[in-house]
């Protein structure tokens, strides 16, 4: 897991780097260009606070887990919920800016930002269908704790990276 | 995770015993998780694709020698038809020739038997592995029958042209070439996870870091390598795929986008990507030199940390490619000197192999005779890349056949000879058989010659200003004389040749199969674990109860207190 997660980062730092390029060659024009929608910065400085919550509860149900495999139950769920939370509320973020106009086609900014936060989006269902996966199995008693840490390494590795792509995107 | 693989790996011992019930045919060769049938499918799809990439040049060379005449096997080359050819015959080489056969064929079958261990880490994800690969075969094949033809914007797929299907009048072949390489990235991403944990975690027991065989190690780094370097380019993959299915303007300049940062993404996947592959075929190539010279390589940690600052260099050398796209000129200071950096331990590498040579009782096999070809027609592919290096000289060759013939002789060392050096080296533990030796020395000057004579003549039409990517040189008066014809016509015949002569190849692979002198278990005489078990090597490759300990390195060739000249890195001292 840990291997793939390698992989990963540098997928990730070939998008940003790819944003920074084209960013930096809009110099001296405006960044986001004329006649597209500001970002809702305030919002999801609020929503990512919900998955870095997320974050840490997953390292307290692994405590809780190390201590007695039950015990995780309640930490492993809120943990997940969080998670969907802000899965859930990025959508309906999505939606709006739709509605205002910023679409894939209409500018290579509107295009990076569904690139890169879509792209973080499938990446963040994907780890929640994991974690959904262990809370599954921990209720039949069955999760081992190498289980829980690939599914969890890979949690860490979702929520660690969406503040770098909140600083690139949205900032 | 170190802990979980470990796990997985003693429950797969154990299961062992009880699973070896008879199989069908179908869950015998479409699900086994057997390491070495995975291999051979590997080898014998990306043989196949060979034969097909051979096709196309043909087919190509022709139309470039004697421009308009109608093809026999083909017919009639449209200048359509011909960007399609030279396309796919440059993705099927690299991706679909020289990734499965050097890395996933060789990985999978030597990896476990070199170290000792009954099976891959992760057997079930190796078979997904090979399923993945087989479907962007098939993906790659039906690209090249769609309505508008198969890709044809070069294996580099450059935007715009690759990105608009006005341009490139290929609406579909163009997406389904794309697809079916980021299927084949997924499987060598799978396959590169399960080499590097097996190597981590499934060595026989008293095997430590510096006795596992080069060619392992190579193979490992060189995954390694492929797993850093293929993100950015799946990055921008990705965005080349919007561009073409949902019209987005990443390479657009007229809506904010930049067609150099495609280029920059895909090499800098793909100037690793040459090392990905180089390094494998060095592994094999030091194993059969270190075996048929009866010496100890000259410089066992030398090597591996040779190849390991190669590695790192080559994510530095990317723009290399660019000297001629637009890049600011003092980045290009920047990158001609890592560039030519990075001769310097290739040259080492080279130099490793010559040290062993000397003075060692060599004996003139026909995979020792591939692997001194080796030596020798990649020194002239190295020599010849430091004028490509240096961004002054690069402004002349850029893009005329100098690079086209320069890549060649690094190429085909890589995916030709290193390919044959490996297979006629271990066919004898593949198969149980040993191959004719005549018929394979007939089959490697047959090959060797007529190779040279193919691009001898190219390097030269290339400093005599021949641009690539042209179709018919016709069109071209300056590049239409008597003299430029008849070097073209030179390829082109030696060409034929030496597709004449991979017959001999099949003929003596299938004969030797069928009919070869058995080979019992260590025909070479050769020190590494995988002459200690049967040929061919059974399911769980030794008997459970005798799986092999190592005592020593694995080049103990020639030592003064023994009387046999090798030792074998199982035997108790």
């Amino acid at each position: 897991m840990l291997i793939f997660i390698f992989t990963e980062v540098m997928f990730f730092s070939g998008l940003i780097s790819a944003h920074a390029i084209v960013k930096s060659q809009s110099a001296g024009q405006m960044w986001p260009p004329y006649g597209q929608p500001r970002l809702p910065v305030e919002e999801t400085a609020l929503n990512s606070l919900a998955l870095l919550v997320s974050g840490i509860v997953l390292v307290l149900a692994w405590f809780a887990y190390k201590k007695q495999a039950s015990n995780a139950r309640i930490p492993l769920l809120l943990a997940t919920l969080l998670g969907t939370v802000f899965v859930a509320f990025q959508g309906v973020e999505w939606a709006a800016l739709l509605a205002e106009g910023l679409t894939m086609q209409s500018s290579a900014y509107g295009a990076f930002f569904y690139l890169i936060v879509g792209t973080h989006a499938v990446h963040a269902i994907g780890a929640l269908g994991g974690l959904g996966w262990a809370f599954f199995k921990l209720d039949r008693g069955e999760l081992t704790s190498t289980a829980l840490a690939t599914v969890s390494a890979f949690w860490y590795f979702v929520v660690l990276v969406w503040p770098v792509l909140y600083w690139t995107v949205y900032l | 995770m170190a802990d979980t693989v470990a796990d997985v790996h003693q429950h797969e011992s154990a299961g062992h015993d009880d699973h070896h019930h008879e199989q069908n045919f179908f869950v015998k060769y479409l699900w086994s998780t057997d390491h070495k049938i995975i291999a051979m499918q590997y080898m014998f799809t990306g043989m196949f694709m060979g034969l097909i990439g051979g096709y196309m040049a043909y087919v190509f060379r022709m139309q470039l020698a004697f421009p308009g005449i109608s093809v026999p096997g083909f017919g009639q080359v449209s200048p359509g038809e011909y960007n399609a050819l030279i396309t796919n015959h440059g993705s099927i080489m690299i991706f679909w020739l020289a990734m499965p056969v050097l890395i996933a064929a060789f990985g999978n079958f030597l990896i476990p038997l070199m170290i000792g261990a009954d099976d891959m880490v992760f057997p079930r994800i190796n078979r997904l592995s090979f399923q993945i690969f087989f479907v962007s075969v098939l993906v790659l094949l039906a690209s090249l029958f769609v309505q508008g033809g198969g890709f044809g914007g070069a294996w580099t797929s450059y935007p715009p042209l690759s990105a608009e299907s006005t341009y490139n009048l290929t609406d579909l072949g163009s997406s389904l070439w794309l697809l079916a390489v980021a299927l084949e990235f997924v499987a060598f991403l799978l396959g590169g996870i399960n080499f590097i944990t097996t190597l981590m975690n499934s060595r026989a027991p008293g095997m430590k870091a510096y006795d596992i065989p080069i060619v392992c190690w190579m193979i490992v780094i060189a995954s390694i390598l492929f797993m850093l370097s293929v993100g950015p380019l799946i990055a921008g993959a990705v965005m080349l795929l919007f561009d073409q299915v949902l019209n987005t303007g990443f390479y657009d300049p007229t809506r904010g986008g930049d067609p150099i940062l495609w280029q920059h993404l895909f090499w800098f996947f793909g100037h690793p990507e040459v090392y990905v592959v180089l390094l494998p075929a060095i592994g094999i190539t030091v194993d059969v030199i270190a075996t048929f010279a009866r010496k100890k390589i000259f410089g066992y940690k030398l090597v591996l940390y040779t190849a390991v600052a190669t590695g790192v260099l080559s994510f530095f050398v990317w723009a290399h490619h660019q000297f001629v796209a637009g890049i600011d000129p003092r980045m290009a200071n920047v990158f001609t000197i890592t560039t030519l950096l990075i001769s310097v331990p290739i040259a080492e590498l080279l130099f490793v192999m010559i040290a062993t040579l000397y003075g060692g009782s060599i004996r003139l096999t026909t995979p020792m005779l591939w692997a001194l070809a080796f030596i020798a027609e990649f020194l002239i592919g190295g020599v010849t890349g430091i004028f490509l290096g240096a961004s002054g000289a690069d402004i002349y060759f850029h893009d005329t056949y100098f690079v086209l013939a320069h890549f060649h002789y690094t190429f085909f060392p890589i995916a030709i000879i290193g390919t044959f050096c490996g297979f006629t080296y271990w066919f004898p533990k593949m198969f149980g058989r040993m191959m004719n030796e005549t018929l394979g020395k007939i089959h490697f000057w047959g090959t060797i010659i007529p190779f040279n004579f193919i691009f001898i003549p190219l390097f030269v039409l290339g400093m005599g200003g021949q641009h690539r990517r042209i179709y018919n040189f016709q069109h071209f008066p300056e590049l239409a004389g008597p003299e430029m014809y008849q070097l073209r016509e030179i390829a082109t015949i030696s060409l034929l040749i030496m597709l004449a002569f991979q017959a001999v190849f099949f003929y003596n692979m299938i004969h030797s199969w069928l009919k070869g002198e058995k080979a019992g278990k260590n025909p070479w005489k050769s020190n590494t674990l995988e002459w200690t078990t049967e040929s061919p090597p059974p399911h769980g490759n030794w008997p459970p109860d005798q799986m092999p300990v190592v005592y020593r390195g694995p080049y103990e060739y020639a030592h003064p207190d023994r009387e046999e000249d090798y030792w074998p890195q199982d035997e108790p001292a």
